[in-house]
């Protein structure tokens, strides 16, 4: 069996049913475990003191607020290429996810950086970067609802947000084009295959458990999302039959 | 186990405090419009069949 049959809107439906109560339970097991282990039973950093807390929050925010709109740009290829709907519905149901990972992102960033820089904000081009994703995600969002036809919707939410993962890779790597900015490096890198770590083992294992968490939490959502959009249409098929009848 | 937020301690609470309640909403938001969605759909299926 060919994998695009998974995307039929039907062995979808079936499929996704089967899985979402195990990615639920799961993403709910690994959130809670990373965000209570991170902010009861770690230590306060040395120079930090208690704001270290706040990667628990801020860093899986902001990894899935950039990976959200990468995954609605390559569901959105896969629209403009193939034409599944599912795809398209995917990137859809991402994209209030992904907004809500940028504003945590920002807020908690914000929250962070008042005693550390003592600045809520700052004109550095991580946090720039990061605001104009969130005005992109705002934008897809009402694209989407402005336009009555769907597949017209679908293909011009589609082009904005192979626009919009431009910015969205910006944001990752814009600690690395530009020097001058306040926000830190990575925190977590991944090179060679190998991990390196730039922060200490009793800090690392709950941010890591929280990243889980919040991945699992998002392809929930997504799934939840598109199966809300998949019945929707069907709604409004049927709706249409039941008038013309 | 560790507590002691010190001097920051309105910031970290904040930062929790709005984390965890966007993430709440946004579940809940969903949860609900998919209740609503097959609550609808199953309706109007057993319209259509009547």
């Amino acid at each position: 069996m060919s994998i695009w049959e998974y995307a039929n809107p039907k062995r979808f439906m079936g499929w996704s049913g089967t899985v979402l109560p195990w990615f639920a339970v799961l993403a709910a097991g690994l959130l809670t475990t990373g965000l209570v282990w991170g902010f009861f039973f770690t230590p306060n950093d040395f120079r930090q003191g208690s704001t270290v807390k706040i990667i628990y929050l801020h860093v899986p925010s902001a990894w899935i607020a950039i990976n959200a709109y990468l995954m609605m740009f390559v569901c959105s290829l896969i629209w403009l290429i193939r034409r599944h709907h599912v795809s398209a519905l995917a990137a859809k149901a991402a994209a209030p996810v992904g907004l809500a990972m940028t504003l945590i992102a920002l807020a908690t960033g914000a929250l962070w950086g008042k005693p550390m820089w003592g600045t809520y904000w700052v004109w550095d081009p991580r946090l720039t970067s990061f605001l104009i994703l969130a005005l992109f995600y705002i934008g897809y969002i009402g694209l989407w609802s402005a336009i009555e036809d769907r597949d017209t919707a679908a293909d011009l939410t589609s082009v904005l947000a192979m626009v919009g993962a431009v910015f969205a890779l910006l944001s990752r790597y814009a600690v690395l084009f530009w020097n001058q900015g306040l926000h830190q490096g990575t925190t977590v890198t991944i090179a060679d295959g190998a991990q390196q770590e730039n922060i200490s083992t009793v800090f690392f294992v709950p941010l890591l458990l929280s990243m889980g968490g919040f991945t699992l939490l998002f392809v929930t959502l997504v799934l939840l999302g598109t199966r809300s959009e998949v019945m929707e249409r069907r709604l409004a098929v049927l709706r249409k039959k039941a008038q013309i009848l | 186990m560790n507590v002691d937020l010190g001097k920051y301690a309105s910031d970290v609470l904040a930062a929790y405090g709005v984390g965890i309640a966007v993430l709440t909403v946004m579940v809940l938001a969903y949860v609900f419009r998919h209740r609503r969605m097959s609550r609808n759909l199953l309706d109007q299926e057993s319209k259509s069949n009547d």
